[in-house]
């Protein structure tokens, strides 16, 4: 783990893996300091970038930052409910226009990857390509596929994709990269939603299929 | 209730208020008005509350007649006034009668004017915030000639003070910025700080692209994972020329970042013109 200087309100927070970020990001959201010290938490892919609320100097955002025995000591612990909810649960139509190049890609049938998909559950690492889309890591590791060479320039809302180690769910329509296996009816954003965001931090998602 | 009938825009007009900061985790940045410290001295002078949403008028150009009396103040860039043609200085409070119009024309320096009016804009809040973030497409749609603002009731306090001396802004500003923590991801971070920079034409709220002589990617690097951004955070891109970040940019990034310019420091990129020169100085 590294701690690196991000100007003067922010300090990033360098860990091996998506696992780690997710437990210090909750590690820092739990921290008793953390209301009068820090702004946001701005998890990322490989680092948590912790932002200082005004007037508070960055050196202090270090007594918030977990060291690694604590950070090992989450990850180590069975995972929690987050505060008592259920998983979300988001039904899935699997008919993307990438599914049978995922089959081909991980050496499952196409049902197979419905399966795989399906059959863990995931969870919210990090947010930030779009409001209310949501990186979702910890599901089956045959799974990652590399992006597609060519991006779409429009990727329909609801699409359910695959990309590295993570799926997710376009929440609107918008460029992408992603494998798209299946699509959702279910809003990821919704402004008349409160929160609007269907999936906050942490958040554990179960994919359901739909036919 | 008092209302403010908009007759005419000229550059990008926008609603702005103090931003919705802590919502990094579902997607969605901080946004608010590019200059803050020119937006919180709007609010203080009317007596408004600090999260009072004002109108963040780009270059000038925009006309409204209050519907009833209305007690407004221009602060940042030193648009040329006039109520009802009677020329009248920014950083001032002014009442406008019913009917009369008040007209900003474009500033002689600095690009971005903040049209306050005591009780604030009132818009319905989008997580707690009337800000328009132009990335995520959230919060009051851009103002339009045509439009229709209700004059809230956000106040605060009297109002204390009558005038303040107008926004000057320096040419060739030098900004502080701190190394970055990708810093080592180009050969040559020191550019940044060894050359003066013009502000790229395509900038906008999302970030200022600034044109000068490229930096040079570091070997062996590969692929940056995304990671959490800042505004006054600088990153660069596969072509080298640099991004400075502003008050709508991605919540994540995945390009390095090779100097972030200290928090202070970044209302003053909010008052720069395409085309003018900047340069930047570690600290």
């Amino acid at each position: 783990m590294r701690l690196l200087r991000y100007g003067d309100r922010g300090l990033l927070v360098e860990v091996a893996d998506t696992a780690a970020v997710v437990a210090v990001a909750e590690l820092v959201r739990s921290h008793p300091l953390a209301a009068e010290l820090v702004a946001d938490v701005v998890p990322g892919a490989r680092t948590v970038l912790l932002v200082a609320r005004p007037g508070v100097p960055v050196a202090r955002l270090s007594d918030v930052a977990p060291d690694e025995r604590a950070v090992a000591g989450a990850m180590a612990q069975p995972r929690r409910q987050v505060r008592g909810e259920n998983p979300t649960r988001i039904p899935v139509r699997y008919d993307g226009p990438d599914l049978a190049a995922v089959a081909a890609l991980t050496g499952l049938s196409e049902r197979g990857v419905v399966a795989a998909h399906t059959g863990t559950p995931w969870r919210v690492a990090f947010g930030g390509f779009a409001p209310g889309f949501a990186y979702l890591v910890g599901g089956d590791p045959r799974l990652r596929v590399p992006r597609r060479d060519e991006p779409r320039t429009r990727v329909p809302s609801g699409s359910v994709g695959l990309a590295g180690e993570f799926s997710g769910v376009y929440p609107r329509p918008s460029p992408g990269g992603w494998q798209l296996i299946g699509h959702t009816d279910l809003p990821l954003w919704d402004l008349d939603r409160d929160p609007p965001a269907l999936l906050g931090a942490g958040a554990t998602v179960v994919f359901v299929e739909v036919r | 209730m008092t209302r403010l009938l908009v007759h005419a825009v000229g550059g990008p007009c926008l609603v702005q208020d103090a931003g919705r900061p802590a919502h990094a985790a579902i997607g969605v940045g901080v946004s608010g008005a590019a200059d803050r410290a020119s937006y919180a001295l709007a609010n203080r002078l009317l007596g408004n509350a600090p999260g009072a949403a004002v109108l963040e008028v780009a270059l000038g150009g925009l006309e409204v007649e209050a519907t009833g009396l209305a007690w407004a103040c221009v602060t940042g860039a030193p648009a040329p006034l006039a109520v009802d043609g009677r020329p009248e200085p920014t950083g001032a409070v002014l009442a406008l009668r019913p009917g009369q119009r008040l007209c900003l024309g474009v500033p002689a320096s600095g690009l971005r004017s903040y049209l306050a009016v005591r009780g604030g804009v009132d818009l319905p809040p989008l997580l707690g915030s009337r800000a328009r973030d132009t990335l995520a497409g959230l919060g009051p749609e851009p103002v339009r000639a045509g439009d229709s603002l209700a004059v809230g009731r956000e106040v605060a306090g009297e109002m204390l003070v009558d005038a303040v001396p107008p926004a000057t802004y320096d040419e060739r500003p030098v900004l502080r910025v701190v190394r970055g923590p990708r810093a080592d991801w180009v050969a040559d971070a020191d550019r940044l700080v060894a050359q003066a920079w013009r502000v790229g034409a395509a900038s906008d709220r999302v970030g200022l692209r600034l044109e000068g002589a490229p930096f040079t990617a570091a070997p062996g690097k590969g692929e940056l994972a995304s990671e959490g951004a800042l505004r006054g955070a600088i990153q660069v891109p596969p072509g080298g020329g640099p991004v400075v970040f502003g008050p709508d940019h991605p919540v994540t990034g995945g390009y390095p970042v090779v100097g972030v310019v200290i928090d202070a420091d970044t209302d003053r990129l909010a008052q720069l013109r395409p085309g003018e020169e900047l340069r930047f100085r570690w600290v």
